[in-house]
């Protein structure tokens, strides 16, 4: 019984670190840009929804709501402002510029909200579902049907809506997506503003089950390993590589030497880059020279 | 008046001079190609027009517009269809869904009609409606780039090189598809083309282009009995007194 409630809490951890990941892999592919500010994006996120539903006292579904529209527009804002002067700039240097993002994300949330540890009120907490002798917590149940809705929604919206087809198409050839009228600079905009989206997503699911302070953004170090162990470029490969990091997680903390269950999202990533680099889920096209 | 005026155009990659200094023209519903060898500037020509590169120097107006230096999707929003060379299909988006990305800039819900009609003239892709645009052939992969810049109704569109690395029969279907386009939805067509019998038996007007400059323009009937275009490009004449065409065609010399 222990392995299910070890499994469950496992999956809605992973599901958290795919949310992040999935974020990470839309940006990758809609610009090549790694943006290392992801965690920070959550934690942002979290301390939204804090504001909206413990503080203005909102209904926690109207608040969540709220929030994942307030994100769009700082990622949109963000893009536009930060990101897009830096378009033909080396990757490394956009590189150093996300984290240098995450830095300053991190101090301006610690002046706003404080830097103490913080709990989201959510109406699930701490209630409990038995079935068979195996109790589930809500929190957790909550955070995996939210990570399936949610890549239900996204999936839906790149295969049907007409937006989300142009931004395939501007990630698979951004000269010819031009050529078509596709606006490609509002569409990677866009792309920006659903990946922070989905990132505070992943806060608010979250935060039942974790302490929000402006640190929790490191957490997207493992959700960077998370979309590494997928495959980097493929959607579907990051949240399977979020929750196979957040499942073994879970069993090294309890059967192996303490401290391992830490580093075993690490320990995942180097033997998966040793034995297949690609990932999981190889997606990655051959860049034609 | 023109529907297309290129004038004076000057465009640089990085420090490099591609097009010096290249005007020219395309009427309403004319077929105007751009004869010339590799590295001549003509597909520089056909990004400049389309505003995937800015000129340094010089104007482009299409329809009465200015449209130096608008951005690409702008360009293409005006009515402008660009048949990019390489053909650069979406590889992971389906035939269906390549095309109507190609209708993006319409502001319309419903495109059966469209792509009924661009099924009329490319059968084949309506057979692979739902396969990825990577699994097709090269010549439907390039039925499928001018499929996609019909999808956008163009009144001008830009086709570079349609008949790259494709079976002569192949091309010839193309060209023909090319001559039927202009008559039956009345536009005009700017070709890029290497294979130079073809291009001009399709066009109205030629220009050829030497590294970055036009050195010929006339009609295509005039064109093809030039002797310098005949010699050069319809590979007619070939003895010369001497017994070679020219010295860099010599493998060895002393």
């Amino acid at each position: 019984m222990e392995v299910f409630q070890l499994l469950l809490s496992g999956l809605s951890q992973g599901c958290v670190y795919g949310l992040i990941a999935l974020g990470f892999v839309m940006i990758y592919k809609a610009t090549e840009m790694l943006n290392f500010a992801q965690g920070d994006m959550m934690m942002l996120g979290a301390f939204v929804a804090i504001t909206f539903v413990n503080l203005a006292g909102l209904p926690f579904f109207v608040g969540f709501l709220i929030t994942l529209v307030v994100m769009v527009g700082f990622g949109m804002g963000l893009e536009r402002t930060v990101i897009r002067p830096m378009i033909g700039e080396p990757p490394f240097a956009v590189l150093m510029l996300t984290i240098g993002l995450g830095f300053i994300l991190r101090a301006v949330a610690g002046a706003i909200w404080g830097s103490g540890p913080r709990t989201l009120d959510v109406p699930f907490a701490g209630s409990v579902l038995e079935v068979g002798g195996v109790v589930l917590g809500y929190e957790n149940l909550v955070v995996i049907g939210g990570t399936a809705l949610l890549c239900i929604a996204l999936w839906a919206f790149f295969r049907y809506s007409r937006i989300g087809v142009a931004m395939q198409a501007a990630s698979q050839n951004q000269l010819a997506a031009y050529y078509c009228g596709v606006p490609v600079k509002r569409v990677t905009s866009l792309v920006w503003g659903i990946s922070a989206a989905i990132s505070a997503a992943a806060g608010v699911l979250v935060a039942p089950v974790m302490l929000i302070d402006p640190m929790m953004g490191f957490l997207g170090i493992k959700a960077f390993a998370a979309a590494i162990v997928g495959g980097f470029g493929s959607l579907p490969g990051a949240i399977v590589g979020g929750l196979l990091i957040g499942v073994v997680e879970q069993f090294a903390g309890l059967y192996l030497p303490a401290g391992l269950g830490e580093v075993s999202a690490f320990v995942i990533l180097l033997v998966m880059l040793m034995a297949r680099p690609q990932g999981i889920f190889a997606s990655m096209q051959q860049k034609k020279v | 008046m023109a529907l297309l005026t290129v004038r004076n155009v000057e465009t640089y990659y990085g420090p490099i001079m591609a097009i010096r200094g290249v005007s020219l023209e395309v009427d309403d519903g004319g077929i105007v190609t751009v004869l010339g060898a590799n590295g001549a500037g003509k597909t520089t020509v056909l990004k400049t027009v389309c505003g995937a590169m800015d000129p340094r120097k010089g104007a482009v107006d299409f329809d009465g517009r200015d449209i130096t230096g608008l951005d690409p999707d702008r360009v293409a929003q005006l009515g402008v269809g660009h048949v990019p060379e390489g053909r650069e299909v979406f590889p992971f988006l389906t035939v269906e869904e390549n095309l109507v990305v190609g209708a993006f800039s319409r502001k319309r819900a419903d495109f059966s009609d469209d792509l009924e009609m661009v099924y009329g003239y490319f059968p084949a892709l309506a057979d692979r409606r739902k396969q990825p645009g990577g699994f097709l052939s090269g010549g439907e992969q390039q039925m499928l780039a001018i499929g996609r810049a019909l999808m956008l109704r163009p009144r001008l569109m830009l086709l570079d090189e349609p008949s790259l690395g494709l079976a002569p029969t192949l091309a010839r279907e193309i060209a023909g598809i090319v001559a039927r386009l202009r008559s039956e939805q009345r536009m005009a067509i700017l070709l890029v083309e290497q294979n130079a019998r073809m291009a001009l038996d399709i066009s109205d007007y030629g220009y050829v282009m030497e590294t970055g400059r036009i050195v010929m323009e006339d009609t295509c009937e005039r064109l093809k009995n030039a002797t310098d275009i005949q010699e050069f490009y319809l590979g007619m004449k070939d003895r010369g007194v001497r017994g070679r065409r020219r010295w860099k065609q010599r493998k060895t010399w002393r």
